[in-house]
């Protein structure tokens, strides 16, 4: 039987070797960290051009200059694009399931390790091929990050005729470097595990990431399918989306969908992943409810494939199919309710501690009850015809995708940032910068709740056209004041990162005491990961256990230590 | 952290052994999942276009269906030829292998040809791309199809290669099995396409 593995000497290797083309899941996690973070300030400073012209239309944006209408789509739909395919999946995906599904599982590596560099550098090139088309004729894409057609298929009607082809390929790219990142999680959850580690006993990150995993590859196909299509128009002239040539503009919309909503579901579970683990290790207490957790999320996950035409209730389609989507929508907030319920279930009388994490992690919890609540009002048929055109599905959306993508990702960086480079984050600076991002995010989108209530639509550039929306205008100054803090509150975070990575505490193998298993090696990690192959004896979540003398119990551990016997 | 250390791990006899079901296998499989939800999602819009819209037999009714019947004829075979290859394989006998791969590789090449020969034909009587949305559907499909045997096709070209060489056989057989269920899976796509393209 030939081993499956190659020995390497990865510790010799060059500087090309060890951090360029490494094949360590550790090197590739940080990576794709670096990528999202990059692509973030190019998706923050859009969202800071986007604003400014809202609340000042048409004066010259300060550091820029004028965003003409052509200009504020194009930044719009990018800011849409590079949010959720190059920040929050590369961020929740990428970094995090690359970094923990081996650690966790107590595994060497990814089952495919060149695979793996594989799917990163698609990335990059990915990543670049999107950044490019603001430099071609025409500029970069403004058909909207959901590329609607006729807008998108026609290149007359935006004059971006190599903007629309390049984020057609660069989104092409962007999901075949996550098809080969989702069999390779798959198969390593799957097959990698040590000996001992169970599937009841995996870490729910671990189920959040490989449940969205098989979201992805399952859901992303028939998008894949009408990118085909519409290159096809677009270049070949065929008229799959066309009405004049028999097509249907509909169709990119089904099929946008059928992968656009269960994406929402891809980039939020291991938000939510993250946010349970730190739950548990920051109130010392077993994770409530742990395989009703894992029922919901499969559940949500089978769900999160019939809901996709609550997007279209006003698109045109049959409206038959409103009332079947209705019910679907409002049952898949059953499975998240209960997830919420389980993580409110798992504080309940915690010995809770408020450490930088902890404090990401709450705040992604209660600012996702708002996204879920105010999803209910879009879910339903009736109530979306009159939101569903407004800036209070803009505001809906930010408060379910911020939440899980920043404040989960958040959290996860600053609890995985001592594994991950061996030093802890500064926690004061750390609460400074939780604390200025809950307040500015909400100062934000509270508004924007209100300016849909008041009628405002989405997708125009300026609201000056509209004589009953002057008296709401306020609100959209006070929006952009908040976003521009909300960017600066980031300045903390950057300066912690960076200061840290030198000067940070040196954090030791267990700095929560936690007792999942990337917590018993080195931090961080040497290639290879372990000393010892693990063996898994209990629970991820084995906290204050009645008869044990620690408040611990790690997962690799064979019997609790007793409790000293009471002197006689 | 030292490296002698780490080897040791990566060796361990407990790593990707602990499951019964080889790591390539869950891989290809997943792979052929996301490939399926590719071609549904292409064939479920030109069932509900076609459904919706009159006047595509019309258009149909120009495709060469000899030749597609032909061509259907030809991927079958391969794929037994490919079956066949696999089990030779299993049973280590390294000249039957390289003759069935060698067989398969030929009618994937001559199903390309026929493909080719029958996109030239329509070409030169005008039916392009954009002629309709029949048309549009016919030249997507097989296309995107004819990718996927070319692709089948190199890399069974490269396990003839290796199986030529003697390559094959320091516990390579089951990457063989992979491409097996790779091949079979474009069969299975075309017996879909045929049907609803040339038979409709």
């Amino acid at each position: 039987m030939k081993t499956m593995v190659v020995v390497d000497a990865h510790e010799t290797a060059g500087f090309w070797r060890q951090y360029v083309f490494s094949t360590d899941h550790k090197m590739i996690a940080k990576q794709y960290l670096a990528i999202s973070a990059f692509m973030a300030l190019v998706g923050g400073l859009l969202s800071y051009l986007i604003r400014s012209q809202l609340a000042w239309p048409e004066k010259p944006v300060t550091g820029w200059g004028f965003v003409g209408p052509d200009a504020y789509n194009a930044f719009v739909t990018m800011h849409g694009t590079i949010m959720v395919f190059f920040v929050a999946m590369p961020l929740l995906l990428g970094a995090m399931g690359n970094f923990l599904i081996p650690l966790m599982v107590g595994a060497p590596d990814m089952a495919f390790p060149r695979l793996n560099r594989l799917s990163v550098w698609t990335l990059f090139v990915a990543s670049i091929v999107l950044l490019s088309s603001f430099f071609v004729p025409g500029g970069a894409s403004p058909a909207g990050w959901t590329g609607y057609v006729p807008l998108s298929d026609v290149p007359a009607y935006t004059g971006a005729f190599w903007g629309i082809n390049l984020w057609l390929v660069a989104l092409a790219l962007e999901f075949a470097s996550f098809l080969m990142g989702g069999v390779n999680f798959l198969t390593t959850a799957i097959n990698m595990r040590a000996p001992g580690m169970t599937l009841w006993r995996l870490p729910l990150i671990v189920w959040m990431q490989v449940s969205a995993s098989v979201i992805f590859l399952l859901s992303v196909g028939p998008l894949i399918a009408g990118a085909v299509m519409l290159f096809l128009d677009r270049t070949f002239h065929t008229g799959f989306f066309v009405p004049g040539k028999g097509g249907d503009p509909l169709l990119w919309e089904h099929l946008f969908w059928f992968f656009g909503h269960p994406e929402v579901y891809v980039v939020a579970l291991p938000g939510f992943g993250a946010m349970l683990e730190i739950f548990s290790v920051f109130s010392r207490k077993p994770v409530f409810g742990y395989r009703t957790i894992v029922y919901s999320t499969i559940a949500a996950g089978f769900l999160s494939f019939v809901v996709w035409a609550h997007h279209m209730f006003v698109s045109g389609m049959d409206p038959r199919l409103a009332a079947p989507f209705s019910v679907t929508t409002i049952l898949i907030s059953v499975p998240f309710a209960i997830i919420v319920f389980a993580m409110v279930a798992t504080l309940w009388r915690g010995s809770i501690s408020f450490e930088t994490p902890m404090l990401f992690a709450l705040g992604g919890l209660a600012t996702f009850i708002v996204g879920g609540v105010t999803g209910i009002f879009l879910g339903s048929e009736a109530a979306d015809i009159y939101f569903h055109g407004t800036y209070f599905v803009v505001a809906h959306f930010h408060y379910t995708l911020f939440p899980t993508v920043i404040f989960g990702g958040f959290a996860a960086i600053y609890y995985w940032y001592p594994k991950m480079f061996g030093r802890m984050m500064n926690d004061a600076l750390g609460k400074l910068h939780f604390w200025l991002t809950l307040v500015f995010f909400n100062v934000v989108f509270i508004p924007l709740f209100l300016l849909g209530i008041g009628g405002a639509p989405r997708r125009v550039y300026t609201f000056e056209a509209y004589n009953f929306l002057k008296p709401l205008q306020p609100l959209n100054v006070i929006a952009t004041y908040a976003a521009i803090f909300l960017l600066l509150a980031q300045l903390p975070f950057l300066v912690n990162f960076a200061w840290s990575l030198a000067r940070g505490k040196v954090a030791g193998r267990n700095p929560w005491h936690a007792n999942t298993l990337e917590w018993t090696t080195d931090s961080p990690p040497p290639h290879g990961n372990f000393d010892l192959q693990p063996v898994v004896y209990r629970d991820p979540y084995e906290y204050s256990l009645p008869d044990s003398s620690e408040d611990w119990l790690p997962q690799s551990q064979p019997a609790a230590p007793a409790v000293a016997a009471a002197a006689d | 952290m030292s490296s002698t250390a780490s080897v040791l791990t990566r060796n361990n006899p407990h790593n990707g052994k602990i499951q019964s079901v080889p790591i390539g296998k869950i891989a290809i499989w997943w792979f052929l999942a996301s490939e399926m939800m590719v071609f549904g999602g292409l064939i479920a819009s030109y069932v509900l276009l076609r459904i919706h819209n009159g006047g595509w037999a019309g258009q149909a009714a120009h495709v060469r269906w000899q030749l597609g019947t032909l061509n259907t004829a030809v991927l079958l075979t391969s794929s037994l030829t490919m079956a066949l290859a696999v089990s030779a394989s299993r049973q280590d006998k390294l000249r039957r292998t390289a003759v069935f791969l060698g067989l398969t590789v030929l009618l994937g090449v001559a199903f390309l040809c026929v493909k080719g020969v029958e996109y030239t034909g329509e070409l030169r009587e005008g039916f392009t791309p954009a002629s309709g949305l029949f048309w549009s559907f016919y030249y997507g499909m097989t296309g995107l199809h004819a990718l996927h045997v070319t692709g089948g096709v190199v890399a069974n070209l490269t396990f003839l290669v290796m199986a030529v060489r003697g390559d094959l056989w320091t516990g390579k057989q089951r990457r063989l099995e992979y491409a097996g269920l790779y091949w079979h899976f474009v069969d299975v796509v075309w017996i879909f396409l045929f049907p609803l393209l040339y038979l409709s």
